[in-house]
């Protein structure tokens, strides 16, 4: 049987980045990435002689990575750790992409855990007893619509984190990412995101910020953490989703930034890199693939007919490649690159990105592309808010049939 | 998780919920940070302290300095350092500070915008130039060093028609080198934003000679491409000519010299027919 797979190509070598003649750091670190994964290839085409259902997603391992991670979690001692409702989002979602229910009373462990990260004045800290933060405020709500159940829903305390997300807007409509901390484009996402996930989003809330997000968008065509600063893969999504969230899309050059975003994408080892001449990373494939969808329906919102109804503008059979054969770790999870150590937010993002790569949806319309044997396919996340669709679903149900606060 | 981590940490929530503001505490802070310096709790309980018991923010500059060295990407302790920095009022080793740091990582974002924040609080660009030419000598792909050249010459003097022929040919020259660096395409593309790049003098002969010197880059026929959109935009005489032009562009890089974006050179070829072929053939016939 003909192989259909990108990287066994004999071709693809045409595809090294090169240096012209002139090798800087720049080009030199990019020659060993590539030289690591094309050895990863070659492991894979030999591999094909004899196994016939690969790549495979190894979900058993997956899965066993991931339970350990819970398991430790619930084990909730308090401890200087400040990411946890992160590593609570990060496992959750990973399961969810995998198709795993949590053991009975996990779900509401888990929940109560994140009761204890919510602090009286509103929004979610990194651990009990720390100060509120926008990135674990975005994380702990994403987990428990997760959850979904009406315990998890629940333990929102939704006045306390309105109030708390206006704290956070500076006078021009930024946000800081806790009492005084630093403003970056992350704060506009995850203020956005949390907003309209649990419906406490206000016209004042957002007064300007579409303008200020517009601002951090480069000559590249990407957008930056802050104004001046150079266009970034994570921010760049932050600050496309945030548009989208406030429904003010428009305001950036979409053309520019489907440019850079498109460029992201490598030449040879088919995964994406976070800035122009930097390597790739296994967790970029989230945020550079999962922009292509917002992009698409932001090109499809304005009718325009020319774009392909089964494939988004990248290339998503060499994501899935590259990310099955180059970014399972041995022992279960997933990572940036080969030889890179594994962790729970290389494992969400890789597998988000996977989801992306595999589903088209627009509106009606939906178009599967596995790589590999069929039990690879994973479920379909939603693009802005980077949890299950059905997860959006049951949230938007409960949360629209309360008041705004 | 061990003793020493589980003690510090209790230790630190008492003070914390105590709101002790001691010099117990603020060691205490040190000692938190040193076990995770990315628990902002911590730092910003230390920043308090700073206040409250009157530190010397000059011996605060030299720790952070230390902490910095050993976590050089961790948000906290460059936001910490921006803060410190802010409350001193002096920026004068900042620019020697981060250069040091650029040395060992010339891309760390958080130096970067350390950086940029300096410069543009303190008002300290004179030498930023000569430093990004430096940096481009050492590293033509540096893609962040081209940035803070857009940056400088946005805050300074701005892309005026002298700086702007400055930039083409300083760019120029760079691609000659290294036709296939991308940072170098996209900055002559930034520095012509607002410019019609078809018409600007000299720059299609010199990617037409590029592409008669066989390069294929991707980079150079993407923006052929674009120049040649222009024309097409500026309802250039001979339309059927530059968009039977600007389709075979896009189809090479389609089916040969960039088959990994394939998709999106496919849209970019469906559009530009569907909006200029259209119009070709009604006013043909
Ligand atoms: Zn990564």
């Amino acid at each position: 049987m003909a192989s259909s797979f990108r990287c066994t190509d004999p071709c693809l070598h045409l595809f090294h980045a090169g240096d012209c003649g002139l090798p800087t750091s720049s080009s030199r670190e990019q020659k060993a990435t590539e030289d690591i994964v094309a050895n990863c290839f070659r492991y894979f085409k030999n591999c094909l002689d004899i196994e016939t259902d690969i790549p495979m997603l190894h979900r058993r391992k997956h899965e066993a990575f991931l339970m350990k991670g819970l398991q430790h979690l619930s084990e909730s001692y308090e401890c200087l750790d400040a990411s946890r409702p992160w590593l609570c989002y990060w496992i959750l979602h990973s399961l969810e992409l995998l198709s795993i229910d949590l053991p009975e009373g996990m779900a509401s462990q888990v929940a109560q855990f994140l009761a204890k990260c919510q602090c009286p004045d509103g929004g979610f800290a990194g651990g009990p007893g720390q100060l509120a933060h926008l990135a674990p405020t975005y994380a702990a709500v994403n987990a428990l619509c997760i959850i979904g159940t009406d315990e998890a829903f629940k333990v929102i305390d939704r006045p306390a984190l309105q109030r708390y997300l206006l704290r956070m807007r500076t006078p021009e409509g930024a946000f800081k990412m806790h009492e005084g901390g630093e403003v970056d484009i992350r704060g506009a996402y995850c203020a956005a995101s949390a907003a309209r996930l649990t419906n406490v989003a206000t016209k004042a809330m957002f007064d300007g910020t579409a303008e200020w997000v517009v601002s951090c968008q480069t000559y590249e065509g990407g957008f930056a953490g802050e104004p001046g600063l150079e266009a970034h893969g994570g921010y760049s999504f932050c600050g496309l989703a945030a548009l989208v969230l406030l429904g003010h899309e428009r305001l950036c050059d979409i053309s520019a930034l489907l440019r850079w975003t498109a460029n992201r994408q490598m030449a040879f080892e088919g995964g994406f890199q976070g800035r122009t001449n930097k390597l790739v990373d296994g967790c970029y494939s989230f945020w550079q693939g999962g922009a292509f969808p917002l992009m698409h329906m932001i090109l499809s919102k304005e009718k325009d007919d020319t774009l392909s109804a089964d494939s988004w503008m990248f290339h998503q059979g060499a994501l899935q490649e590259y990310l099955l054969i180059c970014c399972q770790h041995q022992g279960g999870g997933l990572i940036d690159k080969p030889g890179k150590p594994r962790d729970f937010y290389h494992t969400c993002y890789c597998l988000s990105g996977l989801s992306v790569a595999q589903h088209l949806t627009e509106g009606r319309l939906e178009h599967t592309q596995v790589t590999g044997c069929a039990s690879n396919e994973v479920k379909r996340t939603h693009p802005v808010f980077n949890i299950g669709l059905d997860s959006v679903l049951s949230a938007h149900a409960f949360f629209e049939a309360l008041p705004v606060p | 998780i061990s003793h020493a981590v589980r003690d510090c940490y209790d230790y630190f929530r008492a003070i914390l919920r105590k709101d002790e503001r001691s010099e117990r505490a603020f060691e205490l802070t040190a000692d938190a940070a040193a076990l995770n310096p990315a628990n902002y709790t911590v730092w910003h309980f230390r920043r308090i302290l700073l206040k409250d018991l009157g530190k010397n923010l000059q011996d605060e500059l030299d720790y952070i300095t230390e902490v910095i060295h050993d976590h050089p990407k961790n948000y906290q302790v460059w936001h910490h350092r921006r803060v410190v920095v802010d409350w001193l009022r002096n920026a004068s080793d900042e620019i020697d500070f981060t250069r040091l740091i650029l040395t060992h990582d010339a891309k760390n974002y958080h130096a970067w915008q350390h950086r940029q924040w300096v410069l543009r609080e303190f008002d300290l660009w004179d030498a930023e130039l000569d430093y990004i030419d430096d940096l481009l000598e050492e590293d033509i792909r540096n893609n962040s060093a081209w940035n803070q050249r857009y940056y400088v010459i946005s805050k300074t003097s701005k892309f005026t028609d002298e700086v702007i022929a400055r930039e083409v040919s300083y760019t120029k020259e760079k691609i000659n080198n290294v036709p296939n660096n991308e940072s170098a395409w996209n900055y002559l593309r930034g520095v012509l934003l607002d410019t019609e790049m078809y018409k600007y003098s000299g720059l299609m002969t010199f990617c037409e000679e590029l592409f008669s010197q066989s390069i294929r880059s991707p980079h150079l026929l993407a923006f052929m491409v674009d120049c040649y959109q222009e024309m097409l935009n500026a309802k250039c005489e001979d339309k059927e000519e530059v968009l039977a032009k600007a389709l075979k562009l896009l189809k090479g890089l389609e089916e040969e010299y960039d088959t990994i974006r394939c998709e999106y050179w496919k849209y970019l070829s469906v559009t530009l027919s569907s909006k200029y072929a259209g119009k070709l053939e009604q006013s043909s016939s």
